[in-house]
């Protein structure tokens, strides 16, 4: 459970929207090579946050049972640098949807000023696939991913049953 | 229902969001993937934009088709075979195919899916509602 670019997950309501926060620490170690004396957040690295917050938001239409990854960043706008102390909210929003694919919008704030705001496509790699909808096989949504979910207030697995219709 | 010149503008501001292209770039001729650069996962972000700009949805594999290159029916020694070009005409009637015709590489399939081919399915669509 390393790569993982948000902390927690706030809020997710099926298909719709979900939120996430990221606490940016000195104790990262890459904040002290980006840059000596001078550390910033990476931008790639809010990029995967916004993937990821996006990526489960997109992976509750499939009960977590199928493989989505994201596969296009259509747009990806910063609007100022990240410092440690900082804490990121992302908040994602699935705009248009469909079995084989979604396009999530996702913003960045930080004491409520915008930072960064993205458009992304992710693709679910099962449709056209004769696959059974089990977690045994997903490779995206693995435990730690689960647990993250576990951890969201009011997240029942049980909301996601197998054998559920897509939303 | 919109005229052909608002359609043009909106499949347009469609392929300037998806493609990151400019305005001038989109024009009816350009074919998405040679002048646009579209790649496979593109077309589904088009799809939706589009029916987003038109209040329509459009089924997969409707606008862009798909199991044709697969079929060994609709394909032989790399070209489409006269089954292929029938299937092709078929399933995309407001397809300008002349030019593809006169050598149906599969390669050059991609040449097919213009600007103006898009707009052509949206009358067709808005037509029929």
């Amino acid at each position: 459970m390393r790569w993982f670019w948000i902390d927690r997950i706030t809020h997710l309501e099926k298909g719709k929207t979900a939120g996430a926060v990221k606490n940016v620490t000195l104790a990262e170690e890459h904040l002290h090579d980006h840059f000596p004396g001078y550390p910033v957040n990476p931008q790639s690295l809010m990029i995967e946050g916004m993937a990821q917050t996006g990526g489960i938001l997109a992976g509750s239409t499939v009960d977590f049972r199928e493989n989505i990854i994201l596969a296009k960043i259509t747009k990806a706008v910063f609007h100022r640098l990240v410092r440690p102390g900082d804490q990121l909210r992302f908040e994602s929003e699935l705009v248009m949807t469909s079995p084989e694919g979604h396009r999530a919008e996702t913003t960045i704030t930080c004491d409520g000023e915008l930072i960064a705001e993205s458009s992304m496509m992710f693709v679910n790699l099962n449709v056209g696939n004769d696959v059974e909808r089990d977690r045994d096989g997903v490779f995206v949504f693995t435990e730690g991913f689960m647990q993250l979910l576990h951890e969201c207030p009011g997240f029942d697995l049980a909301d996601y049953p197998v054998g559920d219709d897509h939303v | 229902m919109p005229d052909k010149e608002e359609i043009f503008s909106k499949v347009q501001e469609s392929l300037v969001e998806a493609l990151s292209v400019d305005d001038d770039e989109v024009t009816a001729e350009a074919s998405l993937t040679r002048d646009l650069g579209a790649e496979s996962i593109d077309f589904l972000d088009i799809v939706f934009r589009l029916e987003k700009a038109f209040g329509i949805k459009i089924p997969r594999g409707d606008l862009f088709p798909e199991n044709l290159l697969n079929n060994p029916e609709y394909v032989e020694d790399g070209k489409l075979t006269d089954a292929g070009l029938g299937e092709l005409k078929e399933r995309l009637p407001y397809a300008d195919l002349a030019e593809f015709e006169k050598n149906p590489v599969v390669g050059n399939l991609g040449d097919v899916f213009t600007v103006g081919m898009i707009c052509g399915y949206i009358e067709s669509r808005l037509d029929g509602e």
